[in-house]
């Protein structure tokens, strides 16, 4: 079992012909990842050939949809047109929608997660990199070769950090690996994750990255609390960044006394969750976990 | 800043008064002349509590104005060299309100903040007396219609004779945060003047720097040069994602989450080695390639503070040999310039290879170190002692 992506998963690309949409769609193709084809109004009917397989360009989400009985789209549009993109998908009623795009207008991802209300669609994303079952699927650009199959679910805000947890514990492995994004307002959240993995009968241990800015630490550590009966490992960056500064994602920056490094890590200790202070010892908490189940 | 917010105020129809901007005295003593009367000389610097740091006056007369000004050009706020002052007529308030449309993102979407009970101390008003400061959401596609206005000026309970006044006025907010892509719009205070006129006093705009690429070349105008550090101004010419810190360990890293722990690594490592800390954030991002590691090592050892360096990646779309040859590659560029030692961890995709370019360069700079913790301990012992 896995969370919201598993071998049966059928991909499409949302932007497959530019640029980063063809690099990733052929690493896509060489983890193994079910790709059925992409979308390009003003390709459509034609085929592009990514990682030794012939893809076939559609006009429409819902038309590929249709032709493939594609489940998954992964889109790589240019920020600009990715609001637009998301909608179509969204309307197409994609059950998963996975949007890299980094560089997103805030006020265009609102627009988007408050047009999600009430729709079939999961958003994950955007400036994400995405969602990994390991030897079954892969939507999005986490490399496939880190990491095997394991008892660990991972969800984290930071893409690189993603990669180094998987790679401290790789001898053990992993059910899913989602990257959620680090934008002030994302589709699936830390809490959403954690309720996946919760009912996930494979996943045994639980490990969450978070960072400074807002209050979704907060939040996912009173939703532990409450209803998570897994263990939870937790790792927070940016004890040392100053108030006021952007450190590199739109969401990571400190505004007044809360969104804190410090806070987040006091309010999932509080709930019962260890947190390392490093991605090594999170890691070695992890590994005193899983030798102990 | 304070008269740039006004500026986006005016362009969408919100009253207020601009003024004049002063960067000396006799200019700010020119427009006072000019305005005649009481005017109010304001520092501007992207910070609150400028009053209470002495940078807002009431200047009686043009002499008085050009004093004040003296006074506070040069000053520091928070850290901040104000370099300019706003000159206005001085129009009293009399009364106060605070009003603000904001990102909300525990609720994924728009919030907006209104007071009548007092304009600056909103904070204090929040703490003793929370029923007065109202929050109502804003739903991010039908944003503010002209009935969700009226609900929002009936429920902060302004004045029934500035009720229509309001009303307009909370709708040429909402303009400005959805037209030029804000994440924070605020009138603080919003004033009713002598008249029964509300107008937009002082306030504060926060732009989105997403939407300012995709859409809004204009927003250039805003950023003021002279106010960034001159080694961020450089980083920014070049395209890199750099953040000056105050301390010793230069850091270039890839992904913005690796590098902030990074960051947090050296600084507990740095424990150890006389309490050396981290002297900035530097992501290179995915294209590490030669040129944006040169790029990044100069603007890094240009910084007077910084004693070692350490470059930390985890290969995972960008491969450790592209980044090896990036670091090869910078120093041949960077040649004698490069004087600071180099602490680098390589992990992920083709390590192997990028670690032997690294072996085989053997470059008298560059010390090699397999985990970040050990890399990181490493940089700060280099640190120290230097």
């Amino acid at each position: 079992m896995s969370i919201y992506l598993n071998r049966d998963s059928k991909i499409i690309v949302q932007g497959m012909t530019g640029g980063m949409g063809a690099k990733h769609t052929t690493l896509m193709v060489e983890s193994g990842a079910n790709i059925v084809g992409g979308v390009n109004a003003r390709k459509a009917g034609t085929t592009v050939e990514l990682g030794g397989k012939e893809l076939p360009v559609f006009g429409t989400v819902e038309e590929a949809m249709k032709e493939t009985g594609a489940n998954v789209s992964v889109a790589f549009v240019p920020p600009a047109f990715t609001k637009d993109a998301c909608i179509e998908a969204i309307d197409a009623e994609i059950p998963l929608l996975v949007v890299i795009t980094e560089g997103v207008p805030v006020l265009d991802t609102a627009e988007v997660v408050a047009y999600l209300e009430g729709k079939s669609t999961r958003m994950i994303g955007p400036n994400c990199p995405g969602i990994i079952t390991p030897e079954e699927s892969l939507a999005g650009i986490t490399p496939h070769t880190i990491a095997g199959k394991g008892p660990v679910g991972l969800v984290s805000k930071s893409g690189t950090l993603t990669y180094q947890m998987m790679y401290e514990l790789k001898d053990f492995g992993f059910t899913t690996a989602i990257g959620i994004g680090g934008d002030p307002i994302i589709g699936t959240t830390h809490i959403d994750a954690l309720e996946a993995f919760e009912n996930d009968p494979e996943t045994k241990a639980i490990v969450m990255i978070g960072e400074i800015g807002g209050d979704a630490e907060e939040r996912a550590a009173a939703y532990i609390k409450e209803h998570v009966t897994k263990p939870v490992v937790g790792y927070v960056a940016g004890f040392t960044a100053p108030e006021g500064k952007t450190m590199g994602h739109a969401g990571a920056i400190v505004s007044g006394s809360s969104g804190t490094a410090q806070a987040k890590k006091e309010a999932l200790e509080a709930a019962g969750v260890k947190v390392g202070k490093t991605p090594s010892e999170t890691a070695a908490l992890m590994r005193e976990v899983l030798q102990g189940l | 800043m304070e008269f740039q917010a006004k500026e986006l105020f005016a362009k969408h129809g919100v009253a207020t008064t601009l003024g004049v901007v002063a960067e000396t005295p006799e200019a700010a003593r020119a427009a006072a002349e000019e305005m005649g009367g009481v005017t109010v000389v304001k520092a501007q610097v992207k910070a609150g509590g400028r009053g209470k740091a002495g940078g807002v006056k009431i200047a009686k007369t043009a002499d008085e104005a050009e004093s004040y000004a003296r006074d506070i050009i040069g000053m520091e706020i928070k850290g901040l060299r104000v370099n300019r002052v706003l000159v206005t007529p001085a129009t009293p308030p009399v009364e106060e309100y605070y009003f603000s449309f904001l990102l909300d993102r525990s609720n994924r979407s728009h919030l907006c903040i209104a007071s009548v009970e007092g304009g600056v101390e909103i904070e204090e008003v929040a703490k003793t007396n929370p029923d007065a400061v109202k929050k109502i959401r804003v739903d991010a596609i039908e944003g503010v219609t002209p009935e969700k206005a009226a609900a929002i000026v009936d429920e902060a309970k302004f004045p029934a004779e500035l009720r229509d006044q309001a009303i307009e006025m909370v709708q040429k907010l909402w303009q400005v945060y959805v037209e030029e892509d804000a994440t924070l719009v605020e009138v603080n205070p919003l004033a009713r003047l002598e008249g029964d006129k509300l107008e937009a006093l002082d306030g504060k705009v926060s732009l989105d720097d997403n939407a300012s690429e995709v859409r809004h070349p204009e927003h250039e105008q805003f950023e003021i040069r002279e106010e960034a550090d001159p080694l961020e101004a450089k980083a920014k010419d070049k395209g890199l994602n750099y953040v000056k810190l105050d301390g010793q360990v230069g850091i270039i890293g890839n992904g913005a989450g690796l590098v902030m722990s990074t960051l947090d690594v050296v600084a507990y490592a740095g424990e150890a080695h006389g309490g050396v800390k981290p002297a900035n954030f530097l992501d290179i991002g995915g294209g590490a390639n030669a040129q944006v590691m040169a790029d990044g090592l100069d603007v890094i050892l240009n910084d007077e503070q910084v004693k070692s360096v350490f470059v930390n990646v985890f290969g995972g779309i960008t491969a450790c040999d592209e980044v090896a040859n990036g670091i090869k590659g910078a120093l041949e560029i960077l040649g004698d310039s490069a004087t600071k030692p180099l602490v680098v961890r390589l992990d992920g995709n083709n390590v192997e290879k990028g670690r032997a370019i690294l072996d085989e360069l053997n470059h008298p700079l560059v010390t090699q170190v397999d985990t970040m913790d050990g890399a990181a301990d490493k940089a700060a012992e280099l640190a120290h002692q230097a």
